[in-house]
């Protein structure tokens, strides 16, 4: 019985991670190069309105993969344009990194509901087609991995770990990654060596913009079918699932396969004989509480970017 | 001192300008006409008494969580925290007034502390972790809001359910409620309450620690630089933790004024925006505490007008959110602006230097240009 649980939750629990990995992907890239990014929240509510506006103008005329497609890839350029702003006062204008990505999640929020309700009347938007789930040929017929990892998957959970997969050959593989890492841990010493450092900044915000922007496309084409204006601070978990995987892109896999795991049997434990018992509000603090845990347990070790949260300073060289 | 403050407040005034310019292209580009839609706006948080007290109301949580945020930044602590810190206050004080039996003189003041009491216990935690543990107060203030949310989210239908819905808590008894008889008479059955007097003298009090008490001094000089507060003999952690508790029960306030005053009942599935626009008031503000109390009430008339405006126009209500969040982003990118003040100064300066010693010289050469 609880190999079939398991079985059942499986789907449910990676929909829900993919969206939170891309995004905290993003905030790794921006971290890792010294902005600290609060703004992914609504980063990601900016791939969510562009990808609905996208899709739901387009479905009716294109076919419906081309349609999807194309609302992804707006989306992921749609973030990575927004998050200029976060970049142009972080960076450029050396402002508090946190304030600034609060003025975006705020800014996010109020402009894309007002432009959807100025559309829509309702401030949200449906979309009649979202991805379908497919079998892997071959690979599902793996006896165990493949029903858990190959059966009922959305082609954006291959997209997303192909990224994951690139970004770890990108940061510790490659001289950009090198350089970028630089300019978080010891920018004066980055920039000696001949590094841009507000390019290389420049260049990580927008593509943890790029990375939180597909994540709101994800949710609106995977589980949501439908904008409404917020993400439900999955921007705000990316970031904590960042700190909790420690700056590193296999910890923040587990990280936020923990949280999608975690939040899908809050949200199904209602039928679940096992867990009917235990009360909900426990359930669903669960993952916040183990956060807060993680947080104090990893504070003697932190391996956070030296340099993360500090505007850059030419003068301090 | 003084010199600075004013420059902050030309700051301020040069970032709301600023926002309402994005409020108006936003709605020249949804094809309404600007003047009007800011007429309607304004007209309908101001237009007459009742109006005017439905901004006061509206304005009075924001007063307490930008206070909160303010407060924390002074010892140099980012409070994001306001949301959850109200809706816990918020929960104490709707949960006492639906079970205690009192009479309303009594009553009020319990509930008022509760209030302030769970806000500081929502502030503490993250306050004692910082500074225990060194973890970073945005993200342990992020996850106590949802802490918060599904705290409320469960309590609630548990214990206090609704007589029809599921998704609110009952109404509050008239003698847990800060509305009170006379002052809804003043301002014609609006919305405001005894919370407006009660953020009145938190600004006060608030001004009062900070500026003419030994802890208020140790908190800024905290904020200011840490280590050296620490070389001076200052306790840094219980500043800290003492300076997030403050916080929290302004917030945990500010959740009384919102939940038993402006509303009587609690809905759940809710982080109170105000707690966000906070960090807007505190911003605008300067972080001084008159300052958050004027921000407070602009954002107020912003809130309680766009109702209006949108009734009376085509232009969407999330206008006034848009033109906070583009006054929090200029605020936050000051810098700029301080920076070509700066500028402009040093420029003024270096003129007026090399005019004193050299002033016959300019004026010589002046002449020579007029004669060419």
């Amino acid at each position: 019985m609880w190999w079939e649980l398991i079985e059942q939750i499986f789907p449910y629990a990676i929909a829900y991670t993919i969206p939170l990995l891309i995004t905290a992907l993003g905030g790794l890239y921006s971290e890792r190069s010294g902005v600290v990014n609060i703004g992914l929240e609504g980063l990601m509510v900016i791939g969510f309105f562009t990808s609905a506006m996208t899709i739901s103008r387009l479905e009716t005329t294109l076919p419906p993969g081309v349609a999807i497609g194309l609302g992804l890839v707006l989306a992921t350029l749609a973030g990575a344009v927004f998050s200029l702003l976060h970049g142009f006062a972080s960076i450029t204008l050396n402002a508090n990194q946190v304030i600034s990505g609060t003025a975006i999640n705020m800014i996010a929020g109020a402009l894309t509901v007002y432009l959807a309700r100025h559309i829509t009347g309702s401030g949200n938007i449906l979309i009649m087609n979202g991805l379908i789930r497919r079998n892997i040929p071959v690979l599902s017929e793996i006896p165990i991995l493949g029903r858990l990892f190959f059966t009922q998957t959305y082609v954006t959970t291959w997209l997303v770990l192909a990224i994951l997969l690139l970004s770890w050959f990108l940061l510790y593989r490659t001289p950009f990654g090198l350089r970028l890492r630089a300019c978080g841990e010891h920018p004066q010493a980055a920039d000696s060596a001949g590094i841009n450092v507000y390019r290389m900044r420049y260049i990580a915000v927008m593509l943890s913009g790029a990375c939180a922007g597909l994540g709101g496309a994800i949710i609106l084409v995977t589980y949501a079918g439908e904008f409404n204006g917020t993400v439900a601070g999955l921007g705000f978990l990316a970031l904590a699932a960042l700190i909790f995987g420690q700056w590193k892109p296999l910890g923040i896999l587990g990280a936020t396969f923990f949280f999608g795991l975690a939040s899908t049997i809050a949200n199904v434990s209602q039928a679940l004989p096992a867990l009917a018992k235990v009360p909900g509000i426990f359930l669903k603090n669960f993952p916040y509480v183990v956060t807060l845990l993680v947080l104090v347990f990893f504070s003697k070790t932190t391996q956070a970017p030296r340099a993360a949260g500090e505007p850059y300073d030419k003068g301090k060289r | 001192m003084k010199k600075e403050t004013g420059q902050e407040y030309t700051v301020a005034l040069i970032a709301v300008g600023f926002g309402l310019l994005a409020g108006a292209v936003l709605m020249l580009v949804t094809g309404n006409n600007p003047l009007l839609g800011f007429f309607y706006l304004f007209s309908g948080g101001l237009m007459n008494i009742a109006r005017i007290g439905n901004t006061l109301a509206t304005a009075t949580p924001l007063i307490f969580t930008g206070l909160s945020v303010a407060f924390a930044f002074k010892t140099g602590l980012f409070n994001i925290g306001a949301a959850g810190q109200m809706l816990i206050g918020g929960l104490c004080a709707t949960a006492l007034g639906l079970t205690l039996p009192w009479p309303k003189p009594l009553l009020l003041p319990v509930i008022v502390l509760a209030a302030a009491l769970g806000g500081a216990l929502w502030g503490l935690v993250p306050g004692w972790l910082k500074a225990k543990f060194n973890v970073h107060e945005v993200v342990c203030t992020i996850m106590m809001n949802w802490i918060a949310y599904w705290s409320v989210y469960y309590i609630v239908p548990a214990y206090f359910k609704g007589a029809y819905l599921e998704t609110e808590s009952r109404r509050i008894p008239e003698a847990a409620s800060l509305k009170v008889d006379w002052l809804t008479r003043i301002f014609k059955g609006s919305y405001i309450n005894l919370g407006f007097f009660i953020a009145i003298i938190a600004v006060m009090v608030i001004a009062y620690i900070l500026e003419r008490t030994t802890l208020g001094y140790e908190l800024k000089a905290v904020g200011y630089n840490r280590d050296a507060a620490e070389y001076a003999g200052i306790q840094a952690n219980r500043n800290i933790v003492l300076s997030m508790m403050i916080a929290g029960a302004c917030a945990g306030l500010g959740g009384a004024a919102f939940y038993v005053g402006y509303a009587s009942n609690m809905q759940i599935g809710v982080l109170p925006n105000q707690g966000f626009d906070g960090i807007a008031v505190a911003l605008l503000g300067a972080n001084s505490p008159w300052g958050v109390f004027m921000a407070a009430i602009f954002f107020g008339i912003l809130h309680s007008g766009k109702g209006f405006m949108n009734a009376m126009t085509q232009v969407p209500p999330e206008i006034a959110d848009s033109i906070i969040a583009t006054i929090i982003y200029f605020a936050a990118t000051s810098v700029l602006i301080e920076r070509v003040r700066g500028q402009m100064q040093r420029r003024r300066q270096a003129q007026n230097k090399a005019d004193l010693p050299l002033d016959s010289e300019a004026g010589l050469k002046e002449n020579a240009g007029g004669a060419e």
